[in-house]
């Protein structure tokens, strides 16, 4: 199959994936119990996500400018600076960083 | 914070376009990728596959991998806005990263409903434009992480997950998942750490870590007593 064939796959896949959610009935998440393992399923994928994006080149772990991004964003959010402030330290951060040398 | 998270998203787009020219997509595929697929973790993981010289059916493995989660988001949107029936096809599609923190960042739920339409519209809209922006400049602006913009991705997760982290509870989820995703990382194929982390959160939930009123379900803060993500 060409590479268009799976592009659109992909996003046929990625349509139904999130469809499903939405069809699977109310009340199984609807209890104390399913609520906590969602709100613990969502903190772990994005602390995943946050892992990732600071560490993962490919299937290769990396220390780089990225790095100095979370530090900096870290930061920003302990002085309780609005989220568009984080993403813009976090941005500066890395451009800075690069730009002094960091990889 | 509904327009602020559709707003970086929207620049990240910028960086998504740009990497996925490079990584030899045309313009009408990264294009494509950014209307239906619409998933900016899977699309980077897409485009991560081919850009590294991996095969078309690995590249669409590690989107569909990664785009799992937008299944379990799927669940906690129809549970929390309860769509009607003609609505759930338009929430399906725009159930993403943001639209979900969003609306699970609120109480209220006329405001869940109204943070999940709008950082969602908010972010399909920005980030199409800026696919687009950052494709046709493409070659032009050459490495996008000389720009900085993974670096405002990082930002923008580790803003999502900040809120969130109010008790040890929560604090210890995510650092579990974070060291197990890295563990992972140089061994298993890109998308399936951060399934494996998901595995690992829901075990850790199922067990009942902690009381049950600590909230680890993610819509008990009230938005006006979290002002590290509370301005919108």
């Amino acid at each position: 199959m060409s590479l268009w064939g799976w592009v659109l796959l992909a996003c046929a896949v990625s349509i139904a994936t999130k469809f499903l959610g939405f069809l699977v009935p109310a009340r199984l998440l609807d209890n104390p119990r399913m609520l906590r393992v969602a709100g613990s399923l969502t903190i772990g994928l994005l602390a995943a996500l946050t892992a990732t994006n600071t560490f993962a080149s490919g299937q290769a772990l990396v220390v780089d400018a990225r790095v100095v991004a979370l530090v900096a964003a870290a930061v920003t959010l302990w002085l309780r600076a609005p989220f568009l402030v984080v993403v813009a330290v976090g941005a500066l951060a890395a451009g800075l960083a690069r730009l002094l040398g960091a990889a | 914070m509904a327009l602020s998270v559709a707003i970086a998203t929207g620049l990240y787009g910028l960086s998504f376009g740009a990497l996925s020219v490079a990584a030899g997509l045309t313009l009408l595929q990264t294009m494509a990728l950014s209307l239906l697929l619409f998933s900016g973790g899977s699309q980077f993981a897409f485009i991560g596959v081919i850009a590294g010289g991996g095969s078309g059916v690995s590249a669409m493995s590690a989107a569909a991998l990664l785009g799992i989660r937008n299944g379990v988001y799927g669940m906690q949107v129809n549970v929390l806005l309860r769509p009607s029936r003609w609505r759930k096809l338009p929430a399906a599609h725009l159930t993403i990263d943001e639209s979900v923190a969003t609306a699970t960042g609120q109480t209220d739920p006329d405001e869940q409903r109204r943070g999940f339409w709008a950082a969602g519209i908010g972010v399909f809209v920005l980030w199409n434009l800026f696919t687009l922006v950052g494709a046709l400049a493409g070659n032009a602006m050459g490495d996008p992480a000389r720009w900085g913009l993974d670096g405002a991705a990082v930002a923008a997760f580790l803003g999502l997950l900040w809120p969130r982290i109010r008790s040890r509870e929560p604090a210890a989820i995510a650092v579990v998942c974070a060291v197990v995703t890295l563990i992972a990382v140089p061994l298993v194929p890109p998308g399936v750490p951060i399934l494996l982390a998901a595995v690992v959160a829901a075990v850790l939930g199922l067990s009942g870590l902690g009381p049950a009123t600590e909230g680890l379900e993610p819509d008990v803060e009230p938005y006006p007593s979290s002002p590290a993500g509370g301005t919108r």
